[in-house]
């Protein structure tokens, strides 16, 4: 009955030590979450139109897009260098919820992204696509350019020279 | 002469354009085609005399997107074979681009999820750019007519690739069960993301 009764404590300590444990990682997941901007279209219109005089390009990605992956850093070249052109390159990620803090987060940090990124997570694609742009038929890479007047969208991968000249062409 | 000349390589630019942008629309009649099936054997839409028609998926191994959808694919051969609809998948990357979608990967990927369904390698990649898939996975329904096989859907699977049980719409077999049904289908087109096929 003793040895029950020890037992019982010491289980019923470690059940508490357990639930300390799974609280505090929770919070730190949530902390850490809060680093990645997620949103649903609704939210991800603000970044595809412009009042402004600013020129933006707008990638859609993901981890796991190996095309995507290949013109990635022409992107972050081109926001570096036409920083001061009043160019900005947004990084739409759409990979999947469940790679975000294992895939999305590492590759953001190990790879130095410095243009934004903000991912999308919504799941009627068939009502949102055509409203980035009607040819689209939903392979990524797609690439939308726009300032107020202007706007181009790309269903294909680019190399730096292509990016650049489609820039360019903004600039005039 | 030299304006000739501009306008020959204009047209055909626009002609190249225009051939990128090819593939079918709803009401168009699909090729037929011999391809290798994962079992060594070729499979044409022609050896099925008793079929009403088909679900065309062309997939691959390697696309997130086309992993998330095997089981729903192979629950989609398993409802409409017997009813006269059945899959048959098409894998349309070029094996030299992308590995893990070479034959082999295909033969170990069907066994390991035991696909019901002929999984056929594109060789060549000549058949997806006729029906126009422009990725991985995108759907073609097809309805047998007087004229051949009609296209009667195009698009995805449905309208969550994430969570199985959270689809509000199930496009191809509300497509499917409207031509079983004798009636017109709702929403004959849709988009769903994609990865790029591979080329």
């Amino acid at each position: 009955m003793r040895y029950l009764l020890i037992l019982l404590v010491f289980s019923l300590i470690s059940c508490k030590n357990e639930r300390e444990v799974k609280a505090h990682e929770s919070a730190s997941t949530e902390v850490q979450k809060s680093d990645l901007e997620i949103v649903d279209f609704k939210g991800l219109e603000k970044y595809l139109s412009t009042n402004t005089d600013k020129t933006y390009i707008v990638n859609f990605w993901a981890t796991w897009c190996a095309p995507c992956i290949k013109e990635l850093p022409y992107f972050e070249t081109l926001n570096k260098k036409y920083s001061d052109k009043n160019v900005e390159v947004i990084l739409v990620s759409l990979d999947f919820p469940h790679v975000y803090e294992t895939k999305l987060k590492p590759f953001i940090a190990e790879n130095n992204l410095e243009s934004k990124v903000v991912v999308l997570n919504d799941m009627d694609s068939n009502t949102w696509i055509p409203k980035v742009d009607k040819s689209w038929s939903g392979a990524i890479p797609a690439t939308l350019i726009f300032n107020k007047e202007e706007r181009v969208f790309f269903e294909k991968a680019f190399t730096y020279a292509e990016l650049e000249h489609e820039i360019n062409q903004f600039l005039k | 002469m030299y304006k000739l000349k501009i306008f020959t390589v204009i047209a055909l630019f626009m002609s190249v354009i225009s051939m990128a942008q090819s593939g079918y629309k709803v009401g168009d009649i699909a090729t037929d085609f011999s391809l290798e099936n994962v079992d060594g054997k070729m499979v044409s839409l022609s050896d099925y005399s008793q079929s009403k028609g088909f679900i065309i998926v062309f997939t691959c191994n390697t696309c997130p997107f086309s992993v998330a959808y095997e089981d729903r694919i192979n629950a989609l051969n398993k409802k409409y074979v017997s009813k006269g609809y059945p899959v048959i998948a098409i894998m349309t990357n070029n094996p030299a681009a992308s590995p893990g979608d070479s034959m082999e990967a295909m033969q170990a990927r069907a066994k390991a999820k035991g696909f019901t369904f002929p999984y056929l390698m594109d060789k060549g990649q000549h058949i997806y750019p006729k029906y126009g898939a422009a990725k991985t996975p995108h759907v073609y329904v097809l309805q047998k007519a007087k004229k051949g096989n009609q296209v009667k859907y195009i698009g995805a699977i449905d309208d969550n690739y994430q969570h199985p049980d959270s689809v509000n719409q199930k496009y191809v077999e509300n497509a499917v069960d409207a031509l079983l049904e004798d009636q017109p289908i709702k929403e004959t087109h849709t988009r769903a993301v994609g990865c790029t096929i591979k080329i």
